[in-house]
């Protein structure tokens, strides 16, 4: 971002965030009683991957930043994706 | 001001020009070059310690048997050893050292780009070194778990655990913040004309390390966390008596942990990078290889942390899965040593300190990778883990790699550093005392590894004594080169050391030795033709 560049979200958006947050907060919780078995771990990374997707692109102004930012990030995500892949290549054939 | 005046040197970033003087200048200081010294000041007394704790290992290990401590101080010893030598001087090593003193300069920068972040990371190091080095003399005596902390021993030990952890996070939060700071002022304070590709090399390794620094760090520091709840609240993450599993904590660890030898090793060969074209007086073979090279072992190192753990009980699938990548991550590494040997082929080779460390840190890792690949492999790992060759084999790498190229690089920008040369004929004297002494020291350690020597015992079998009493005399030789280092360095003032007493091309040799506060007076910049290592 620009150092003169200011970008104004309004409180609307910011409180539909917040309630999203809340909300997807609420259903990782519920979801737990839930016997899901080998998915749980993965219904658990989506919700949380979708709450920081949200946190990133608006609190965190990343939907204002170049580019460079975003592949950055998409390269850390990626990262952590096959972390969590090849962690699984224990626990799924154990 | 005076004409005259205005054209006065500089004077150097050693002599006191701010608020402060003597002590209270250096601790409030942000410049770049003394918080680099203040971190190699405060490693060096942590290498001593942990050297001494070494020895003291080895005098109990001279002779089978219980001789001066039984096991429990044993464990201890070999814990804060490790707990010391890994999270306090390995990992922050060079890039905290040479990384802040050098880096800056040698992309044109007068400073790194956030100055008080930086020494905000020096304290935060020096704050976590206390705290781990206090769970030695408070609560329940010194921890024995190993540095590795392996679940669930740590969680029911009632040894000072927590402190030792804890200090090892906050040791993570300096780690990451040098990351951070490093990357940013490699993409935005290059000096004009100087792209990526006209980078030099050691800042390079540097932007590979920095990555895994800020990517990996967390990892480990969640999991710290983790232990440390669990001691406390019985959570049951790891310890399976409370539902948890142990082998995750395996996982989480060296997720970390493995890529922490390339936090280590990549500084290592960015130093060594710098030092051979310089004293063969010839550009570096493969400049964009090597650059490459580093990024992708730093993100290849990423995936093959799982080969410490083939005799964990994990799947089969992972163990071929873990075992095919860790042969991948060699392929950069050796890419890196073909180009090392291909710049001194026909070079105008000047044999002095800087450049047989260099030579030595080139054989040591050698042994230490080619080692790294018969414990990589799933068959040889499994009759070989957890003995004595792994000692050996990590040793040559940490401390053969790293250890020597911190000393490589110490001969090869102190003149830079103090304005001073050094007595040559010592500084190759403690080469000899140090190159002896660390093959004596470890290399007995694969044969009796092999023989069946298990690591971390105070006790042995007769047969291996005699591999244990050579390397006794390996250590006592070590100590004396390092010692025989340390009076080259620091006991008298040698001659006026000139700006560029080597004949290097990068920008830290065109400025004053030793250089002025803000580096540069006037900025450099990089011609279109011009690259980092233009010899003629």
């Amino acid at each position: 971002m620009h150092p003169e560049t200011v970008h104004i979200t309004s409180y609307r958006t910011h409180l539909w965030i917040l309630i999203t947050l809340l909300a997807l907060t609420f259903v990782t919780i519920t979801v737990t009683w839930i016997d899901l078995s080998a998915l749980t771990v993965l219904v658990a990374l989506v919700i949380a991957s979708v709450k920081a997707y949200l946190v990133l692109t608006n609190f965190m102004h990343l939907k204002f930043e170049s580019s460079l930012f975003r592949v950055f990030i998409g390269m850390v995500l990626a990262i952590y994706v096959l972390v969590i892949l090849f962690t699984l290549s224990d626990y799924l054939f154990r | 001001m005076t004409e005259q005046k205005r054209h006065q040197p500089e004077p150097s970033y050693l002599v006191d020009t701010g608020k402060y003087k003597g002590l209270m200048a250096w601790l409030t200081s942000t410049d770049h070059k003394r918080i680099g010294l203040m971190y190699m000041y405060a490693m060096m007394v942590f290498f001593s310690v942990g050297g001494l704790l070494g020895v003291l290992m080895r005098i109990e290990l001279f002779y089978p048997g219980q001789q001066f401590y039984g096991p429990q101080v044993y464990n201890g010893l070999f814990t804060i050893h490790g707990i010391i030598m890994i999270f306090t001087v390995v990992i922050p090593g060079l890039a905290a050292v040479f990384g802040n003193f050098s880096m800056p300069i040698m992309i044109g920068a007068k400073d790194v780009a956030f100055p008080r972040l930086n020494l905000f990371s020096f304290y935060l190091y020096v704050l976590g070194a206390i705290i781990a080095l206090s769970s030695q003399f408070m609560g329940n005596g010194p921890p024995d778990t190993g540095w590795t902390f392996y679940a669930p021993y740590s969680i029911q030990t009632h040894t000072n655990v927590v402190a030792a952890v804890f200090g090892a996070f906050v040791l993570g939060f300096s780690s990451i913040l040098t990351g951070l700071n490093f990357i940013v002022t490699m993409h935005r304070m290059r000096a004009p004309g100087m792209t990526f590709f006209k980078m030099p090399l050691f800042p390079w390794s540097l932007y590979a390390t920095a990555w895994i620094q800020v990517l990996a760090t967390p990892i480990v520091g969640i999991t710290l966390l983790m232990i440390i709840a669990e001691r406390w609240f019985r959570i049951g993450f790891f310890d399976p008596s409370l539902g948890g599993d142990p082998v995750l904590y395996q996982h989480l660890f060296w997720i970390y942990s493995h890529p922490a030898v390339y936090i280590m090793i990549l500084p290592a060969m960015g130093v060594i990078t710098e030092i051979i074209p310089v004293f063969a007086q010839k550009r570096i073979f493969g400049y964009k290889a090597i650059a490459i090279s580093s990024m992708a072992i730093a993100l290849v190192g990423y995936f093959v942390w799982a080969h410490h753990m083939y005799t964990s009980g994990m799947s089969t699938t992972a163990r071929w899965v873990f075992s095919l990548l860790t042969f991948l991550v060699a392929v950069p590494s050796a890419i890196k040593v073909f180009n090392w040997v291909a710049t001194m082929y026909k070079g105008s080779i000047s044999v002095k300190p800087p450049f047989l460390f260099a030579l030595g840190f080139i054989f040591l890792f050698m042994i230490g990778g080619m080692t790294g690949l018969s414990l990589g492999a799933l068959a040889t790992n499994i009759h070989v883990h957890d003995t004595a060759y792994v000692v050996a084999h990590f040793h040559y790498i940490v401390f053969g790699g790293v250890g020597f190229a911190f000393f490589a690089a110490v001969y090869y920008w102190y003149p830079k550093m103090f304005g001073r040369m050094y007595n040559f004929k010592m500084a190759n004297w403690s080469f000899v005392f140090l190159f002896t002494g660390f093959n004596l020291l470890y290399f007995p350690q694969f044969i009796i590894g092999i023989m069946g020597m298990p690591r971390r015992y105070f006790d042995y079998l007769p047969q291996f004594t005699l591999g244990q009493q050579i390397s006794f005399f390996g250590a006592i030789l070590l100590a004396i080169g390092f010692i025989i280092m340390l009076i080259t360095l620091f006991s008298k003032k040698g001659a006026k050391a000139p700006d560029n007493p080597w004949g290097g091309t990068t920008f830290e040799w065109r400025i004053p030795s030793p250089p002025p506060l803000e580096n540069f007076e006037v900025m450099p910049e990089m011609g279109l033709n011009e690259g980092p290592y233009d010899y003629k």
